[in-house]
């Protein structure tokens, strides 16, 4: 759980002053600047990062972290492992969530933390381009928009006819497929947390998240949005709305990560999934550069050393004994718990029946509390998935590189409370 | 005009460019045998001097660092390096372009150059193509090492295995393994080649039995007859022809890796061309980079004259306005092309986290070679010195460039990461020079460096029959008496010169009709 991040700074294995950029500015702070906080007579001192939307003049830190005697992975005072800053000090029982007339200065240290994605301060140009960009990857618009144009989720981006200059493939079993609704993604984490457990996903360390190798087979993205009209740039990040999306393999049935594996260790399944065989993979790592959506993971070191300890084996009861536990160098991915699949298959084959819609539960879907993931057969015509598929607010995400991705997307589609809205 | 009889002056300016009259290529009154004499002089000493041993002793001990971090590699996983997602090829794919085309400029001086008779190669050739075999050495150890489970590598091959399968032949990396490993047994297939006849003479003036045995055996009982010479020459020409098309194949193939994919940046038609004009570019200017240390030290000045190095900036100068015009393109097509992932790729290129890099690029490699336009520059050997080191350094920030800064930030924003290279990183790539120097040394000490009987055939002796005028004025002039008894001596000595002569008569006939005149 450490090593999930937190929905909107996307922090792992910390906590951390949130600071609005205005907020940030006027203190001359910088993110991983360590900032001393006081209130209620006490300081303490935290490590700052900068998070659009968090209101202007005020700081937030979670409490729960800097524990001493929570083991090697909440903090163990005793062998020099600390997890986090302790907050308690300026928590008062009057009011233990709030304090009001806080002191925040910068201490000049800087602290090494750890996101799964970019600071929000990256360069400029890399800001504006991230934003631009988010438009077409997380499709959003308002309920009347929507009811005036269903047909704009689909017309929102322009490429000239997807044509290939081979015969496609022909797969004649089933056609697994998943949908993710974006208006019902509320960001929760549940599933990576959910994806973890099921498919075994090693925990990879701090270190090793900052240096960009976390193991997650699902993410979820997040996005801000402004509607920065003739704001500041700091300014437009006062008061962002944030999108999220969560993203696994797309098992695109024309999948660019196939073609470049010089060892064919990563191929097409007849039922039209895109395999990842961990056995012939020599890690090339080829397949992780051609995916233009990044979602394959590498086993840079042998995540699962500790194994090897037999002090270690009662460990083995935590990973799920239908999964591979993979070794070091090999590549890996979302299989849409093939697992599962493939159980679903074998009772069907037990009950002499064929398979029906909802046989299978992914896990990802399994965990999620608003039902915004569905798996299921595209053959399948009465398939929820199907339904789904077929939506006019369905789009596929990067769909003019002509990948046909399994995975497609429903737009967001809002309908704001007028009486919310700040004034 | 006749020939320009050589005097006994080491510094005669030869890089005039005065169309009646052809620019000798070997200066200081050579003759065959002291031809002989200068290029073997070092391989023959019974103990190599202090200084190199002192330069061994330190080549080697870099290339030892370089297998203890293999060794740590291996041990740990590719975690010890700076790769990531979603920079998952960093320094080692980074070091193997960078060796690969510096391998490149040796069999185009031996191939290319010998199909179009410039006869200017024969004094580097043997030089260039030593560095070409290394430095293929040096690229293949890397993406054998890159991969996750480096005792799978083998798998790469189309060999029968348990898992009967073959291996995936739409993959670029897969045309990378055959398109280098072809390079690299032609270029040394070539390059043997055209030592036996080296190697016979140095059989010839061993003075040791085992030295004697040994190049014997690596000559291959080679006599120097005309029969000998016939065969030769004929092989060796086919040999060219075999190689020449590797020359433009194996930096294609190196560029698939990246032209192939889809990846914003990598996925451009350039690609093939620019990196064969910018291999050429860095393989020229490794090569001088080489020589013009090694012909101060061994003294060999008269051998590889300014006029070659200046032949050889020329060249340099050329590929290195093909490569900054390839970047002009690709920064055009990103902007024409109206792609979007394109056009940012290559503003982040420019203006970016890496822009300090691509600047790097730039400076080194568009701008430092333009300085050769002027001749002053160019025949000063410490200043292209100078601007070899710049273009070396250049080059490898182009490769660095592509690589990363393409990955580093491509289609979904979230994905974005930055890469930073670690401690072994570093180790590993300057390890590489010590591998590449150990090798380099080795060769110093036991081969000839410069191609004997080659360079021969571009002194005027070989010419002699052609032009009587020639012969006289050998015999009036007073300083050069001397000479003609070396050259009667050396004739004895290594009759293939001789034969060598017939042989190159279509060649010479090209000479005598400048002569004539």
């Amino acid at each position: 759980m450490q090593e999930l991040s937190e929905s909107r700074s996307k922090l792992t294995w910390d906590n951390a002053a949130y600071l609005s950029p205005l907020t940030a500015k006027a203190l001359g702070v910088k993110d991983g600047n360590v900032v001393g906080i006081q209130a209620n007579g006490q300081t303490i001192e935290v490590p700052a990062i900068i998070l659009p939307g968090q209101p202007t003049g005020s700081v937030a830190v979670a409490v729960g972290y800097g524990r001493t005697r929570a083991g090697v992975v909440g903090g163990l005072i005793a062998d020099d492992i600390v997890v986090g800053h302790d907050v308690n000090p300026i928590r008062s029982l009057a009011s233990p969530f709030f304090a009001t007339g806080a002191q925040v200065n910068n201490t000049g240290r800087d602290y090494p933390l750890s996101t799964t994605i970019d600071h929000w301060a990256i360069d400029h140009s890399g800001m504006e381009e991230r934003e631009d960009r988010s438009d077409m990857f997380v499709r959003e618009m308002s309920l009347p928009e929507f009811e005036k144009d269903p047909d704009h989720v689909k017309h929102m981006d322009h490429h000239p006819p997807l044509k290939s200059l081979f015969d496609d493939a022909v797969y004649e079993g089933p056609r697994w497929a998943l949908s993710i609704d974006l208006s019902r993604c509320t960001g929760c984490n549940a599933c990576l947390v959910a994806c973890q457990s099921e498919n075994n996903v090693p925990v990879v360390g701090k270190e090793q998240v900052a240096r960009g190798r976390e193991m997650a087979w699902i993410r979820i993205d997040r996005y801000f949005r402004t509607d920065g009209e003739g704001l500041g740039p700091l300014e437009a990040y006062e008061n962002p709305k944030i999108v999220n999306e969560p993203l696994t393999c797309m098992q695109c049935e024309n999948a660019p990560c196939e073609q470049v594996c010089p060892v064919a260790a990563t191929v097409h399944t007849s039922d039209g999934l895109n395999a990842m065989v961990y056995n012939r993979c020599i890690g090339t790592r080829y397949c992780a550069n051609n995916c233009p959506y990044k979602v394959r993971r590498f086993n840079y070191h042998n995540w699962n050393e500790d194994l090897k300890d037999p002090a270690n084996k009662v460990k083995l009861m935590v990973f799920n004994p239908e999964v591979t536990v993979r070794v070091r160098g090999v590549m890996e991915k979302c299989t849409y718990c093939t697992q599962r699949i493939y159980a679903a298959k074998q009772q069907a084959r037990i009950e002499n029946r064929a398979m029906r819609d909802g046989d299978i539960v992914t896990a990802c879907q399994q965990a999620c509390p608003t039902g915004a993931i569905v798996f299921g057969n595209l053959r399948d015509e009465g398939a929820q998935v199907t339904k789904l598929h077929a939506m006019k607010r369905t789009y596929s995400m990067l769909q003019e590189l002509q990948v046909q991705p399994r995975t497609r997307y429903m737009a967001r589609i809002n309908n704001p409370n007028p009486a919310l809205e700040p004034a | 005009m006749a020939v320009i009889t050589a005097g006994p002056e080491r510094d005669i300016d030869n890089t005039d460019e005065d169309p009646r009259k052809r620019a000798p290529l070997v200066l200081g009154g050579h003759t065959f045998a002291s031809v002989t004499a200068t290029v073997t002089a070092f391989p023959e000493r019974d103990r190599a001097n202090k200084e190199w041993w002192m330069a061994f002793g330190a080549a080697v001990t870099v290339a030892g660092m370089f297998f203890a971090c293999l060794a740590y590699l291996i041990w740990n996983g590719v975690g010890v390096w700076g790769n990531n997602q979603p920079v998952s090829w960093g320094w080692p794919i980074v070091n193997f372009v960078f060796w690969v085309g510096i391998g490149h400029a040796g069999t185009l001086i031996s191939a290319v150059l010998f199909l179009f008779r410039q006869k200017w190669r024969m004094s580097i050739n043997r030089f260039a193509e030593a560095m070409t075999i290394f430095a293929v050495v040096c690229a293949l150890i890397f993406p054998g090492i890159h991969i996750g489970r480096v005792w799978c590598a083998y798998w790469l091959f189309p060999i029968p295995n348990q898992m009967q399968m073959w291996p995936n032949f739409r993959s670029p990396l897969l045309w990378d393994v055959f398109a280098v490993s072809t390079y690299g047994l032609v270029s040394l297939l070539f390059w043997y080649f055209g030592l036996i006849p080296d190697f016979a003479t140095m059989r010839d003036r061993a003075k040791t039995p085992i030295r004697k045995a040994v190049y014997g055996f690596f000559s291959l009982g080679w006599t120097g007859s005309a029969r000998h010479w016939h065969r030769y020459e004929r092989a060796y020409l086919i040999l060219a022809g075999l190689a020449t098309p590797l020359v433009l194949s194996v930096h294609s193939v190196v560029s698939f890796d990246f032209a192939v994919a889809q990846l914003p940046g990598w996925h451009t038609t350039i690609f093939p061309p620019y990196f064969v004009a910018g291999a050429i570019f860095s393989g020229f200017a490794m090569v001088l980079t080489l020589a013009i240390p090694a012909r101060r030290i061994f003294g060999l000045e008269t051998l590889i004259t300014k006029r070659h190095l200046e032949n050889m900036c020329k060249v340099i100068l050329v590929t290195g306005s093909v490569v900054g015009y390839a970047y002009a393109m690709e920064m055009f097509i990103a902007y024409y092309g109206a792609n979007p992932y394109e056009g940012f790729t290559f503003y982040n290129r420019a203006f970016g986290p890496y822009a300090w890099a691509y600047w790097i690029m730039v400076t080194c490699n568009v701008v430092s070679p333009q300085l050769f336009w002027f001749k002053r520059l160019r025949t000063n050997p410490a200043f292209i010195f100078v601007i070899c080191i710049f273009v070396n350094i250049g080059m490898w920030f182009e490769r660095f460039v592509i690589t990363v800064s393409s990955l580093n930030r491509d289609f979904l924003p979230t994905s974005w990461g930055y890469f930073s290279p670690t401690p072994v990183d570093f180790m590993m790539f300057i390890g590489s020079f010590g591998i590449f120097f150990t090798l380099f040394l080795l060769f110093l000490r036991w081969i000839p460096m410069i191609a004997i009987a080659e360079v021969k055939t571009t002194m005027k002796e070989s010419h002699v029959h052609h032009d009587d005028d020639h012969d006289e004025g050998y015999v009036e002039d007073e300083a050069d008496e001397m000479m003609v008894t070396d050259h009667r001596a050396a004739e004895d000595e290594d009759e293939d010169d001789d034969v060598e002569d017939d042989d190159d008569s279509d060649d010479d006939d090209d000479d005598s009709e400048e002569e004539k005149e």
